[in-house]
């Protein structure tokens, strides 16, 4: 699993190495914080991006993919946005900058760059693994984010919305988030474009979630046509935590989501659901690497993909189930609507069981919509475009009603329907 | 049982004979392995009638409705379907249903994922579109809605599911008959909508559909029984063997059938 060492340098490895070199002086960090920077550098000058001999990059060739970088700055002086739901408390990341004039009730809320100035970000910053080219290249350029507590017992009535508002150039961000036991709360992480214009991101979230807390995570992804989004959430669930994470693709050029779950309390559950919009000539990329850590635990993992023109899709799914690890119940799905003939929908679920006495399974179902469905909507006078229309948004509306919140559910098929109007 | 019917005799001096569906010399087949099911049917149907069509399974009855909805599993090879004097065969079933066809199925299928109350109103307007006309506002669409569902009695919390799914047998075919209510067709077409159900519901869809009947719509009843006939009286009996109409009549010929079988009509058409 070693990075391949590359003699020829790409334009985007050179722009990224450039990049930093601009920066170095500007990046803050305290000495130990500088000193993982510069190896972090030090591995992805050496390794060079991955590429499909990496095996967890193996359908998602970063080092063909990306082909540029943007400059560092994007359009200054961008606002943030209306909240999906509408009653939600805003915190806001414009341009990699968090507005740390915010407050909401019940956060302690501060900033990531002071983390870094003080070094007590050191101890998370490195990569999780030597193919962990999201983590090099988020800690090499990080700058800021938000660091939020949530003491426990706490109750979030509103969902809180964390927008990430990119306008082009370069944007590198952390989000780490401790929420303390038996704490209900809905987050809704999201990424968005205010122009045209490339931009190149990359996000880390790390979340602890503590004992008896119900979190519902919502990462809602709406880049830019021109963007690449390089993100990663990191999870540990506690015992009897429940966690539903959400996650919605419906933009960006280069998309990869990846999630690394470890669930280490007991009773702990988690529901994953992902939703994948593809069209044009994109590529997205989910990958996820959940490991059950501690017995007693449950997991669901449900991918709806919608893949149009000649767009790519990569679903990873990685189960590991540790040898002390008994009666976890895990079962992941992953089914993909193609619309075209040149889509492509690529999926790997990876089941590592070291325990004997566990229930785990995993199922892939590609297919074209259901035509005795289009029949019956076009029987009852709906025109062909719009029974398709109406039967991919169903196919994956199904998944975001699971979220018992009506206006929260309304908001997310609202960015649904949206897309498709866009793209179908 | 005709509502309404004072002003029939007025109508028929207008619409008497005016044919709505005629079917002449139609050859259609399964277009997947070429079976043919239908092999030189002919049959008219005039505006105001309601027409049952009767025959043993496998005779094909199913199978025109389908093929007069525009199902795309079939393949017409001769022969062709008029309908207010115009070929329908190049039409799509989106653009059949907007001209005024419509089919009460046999089976609805369940579709995960779309409101029954969204699929209505997306219906109800896109065939208002097509006709030229305003779309419903959301108050309007509601009431119609409720009145119609109040008289089928259907519990409109069954509406909030997504379409037919887990809705019963009787639940599907009532659900059926309040599209039909809502979109108010000009052919309806219902396939074996008895099947399933048990006598109240029976009464119940039959008022649905007798409510409908009016001098410029027609209707064609599919069944195997003569016991819906009981209360949709159809003006005129089909009998389909083989993908043909070997014999039609009045209302006394479906009595005919439930009495002595179908043996001597196909012996005799043999």
């Amino acid at each position: 699993m070693n990075m391949q060492t590359t003699s020829r340098q790409t334009a985007a490895e050179a722009a990224l190495i450039e990049a930093f070199n601009d920066q170095i002086g500007e990046l803050p960090g305290d000495g130990s914080v500088i000193a993982i920077r510069d190896r972090l550098l030090d591995d992805l000058k050496k390794a060079g991006l991955p590429t499909r001999r990496v095996e967890a990059w193996h359908y998602t060739d970063l080092k063909t993919l990306l082909r540029t970088i943007p400059d560092q700055a994007g359009d200054a002086g961008s606002e943030a946005r209306d909240p999906l739901v509408e009653e939600s408390a805003v915190l806001s990341v414009i341009q990699g900058v968090p507005d740390l004039k915010r407050s909401v009730d019940g956060l302690e809320i501060s900033g990531y760059a002071a983390q870094l100035s003080n070094g007590t970000a050191a101890a998370s910053l490195g990569a999780l693994g030597s193919d962990d080219a999201i983590g090099r290249i988020n800690g090499s350029f990080v700058r800021d984010g938000y660091v939020l507590d949530v003491p426990a017992e706490t109750l979030l009535e509103e969902p809180l919305e964390i927008q990430f508002v990119h306008a082009g150039g370069q944007a590198h961000t952390r989000l780490p988030v401790s929420f303390g036991a038996n704490i209900k709360a809905t987050v809704i992480e999201r990424h968005l474009a205010v122009t045209s214009d490339a931009a190149f991101v990359s996000h880390v979230s790390d979340i602890t979630v503590g004992e008896g807390t119900e979190l519902t995570w919502i990462i809602v992804q709406q880049q830019g046509a021109e963007d690449t989004h390089l993100g990663q959430i990191r999870v540990d669930l506690g015992a009897d935590a429940k966690l539903k994470l959400f996650i919605i693709n419906a933009g960006g050029k280069l998309v990869r989501q990846e999630l690394h779950i470890k669930v280490t309390g007991e009773g702990a559950d988690l529901t994953l659901r992902g939703i994948n919009l593809l069209g044009a000539e994109t590529h997205t990329d989910v990958t996820m690497v959940l490991g059950h850590n501690v017995p007693h635990t449950g997991s669901t993992e449900v991918i709806r993909n919608v893949v149009f023109d000649r767009a790519k899709g990569v679903f990873q799914g990685m189960i590991r189930v540790a040898p002390d690890a008994q009666k976890t119940d895990a079962k992941m799905a992953c089914n993909t609507l193609l619309m075209s003939d040149d889509a492509e929908f690529s999926v790997k679920p990876e089941l590592e069981i070291f325990a004997d006495d566990v229930q785990c399974g995993h199922g892939a179902t590609v297919a074209d919509i259901d035509h005795n469905h289009l029949y019956y909507l076009m029987a009852r006078g709906i025109p062909e475009n719009k029974a398709r229309a109406m039967l991919v948004n169903a196919f994956v509306a199904e998944i975001v009603e699971e979220l018992e919140d009506e206006a929260l559910v309304e908001s997310l098929e609202g960015v649904i329907s949206a897309w498709l109007e866009k793209h179908a | 049982m005709r509502e309404g019917a004072w002003i029939a005799p007025f109508s028929d001096c207008f619409l008497w004979d005016k044919t709505m569906l005629e079917i002449k010399n139609l050859h259609a087949r399964i277009a997947e392995d070429g079976t043919e099911i239908i092999r030189g049917l002919n049959l008219t149907v005039k505006a105001g009638e309601v027409a049952a069509i009767m025959g043993p399974n496998g005779s094909g009855k199913s199978t025109l409705s389908y093929i007069l909805s525009g199902r795309e599993d079939y393949e017409v090879t001769e022969g062709d379907i008029l309908y207010n004097g115009e070929s329908i065969l190049e039409l799509d079933a989106a653009e059949r249903a907007a001209k005024g066809i419509f089919l009460a199925f046999q089976y609805p299928v369940e579709i995960p994922g779309v409101a029954t109350m969204q699929f209505l109103k997306v219906a109800m307007n896109e065939q208002r579109k097509a006709r030229g006309e305003e779309e419903l506002k959301t108050p309007d669409f509601m009431r119609l809605v409720k009145d119609a569902a109040g008289k089928l009695q259907i519990n409109t919390e069954m509406l909030k599911r997504p379409l037919n799914v887990g809705f019963s047998g009787g639940e599907k075919k009532r659900a059926e008959i309040l599209q039909m209510a809502l979109l108010q067709p000009q052919l309806c077409v219902l396939d074996e909508t008895d099947s399933g159900l048990d006598i109240d519901a029976l009464k119940i869809v039959a008022d649905g559909v007798n409510a409908l009947r009016s001098p410029d719509r027609a209707v064609i009843v599919i069944t195997h029984y003569q016991r819906l006939l009981d209360y949709i009286v159809p003006d005129t009996v089909h009998v389909l063997y083989k993908g043909q109409v070997i014999k039609s009549g009045d209302k006394t010929l479906a009595h005919d059938l439930e009495a002595n079988g179908y043996a001597d009509i196909i012996g005799a058409a043999a």
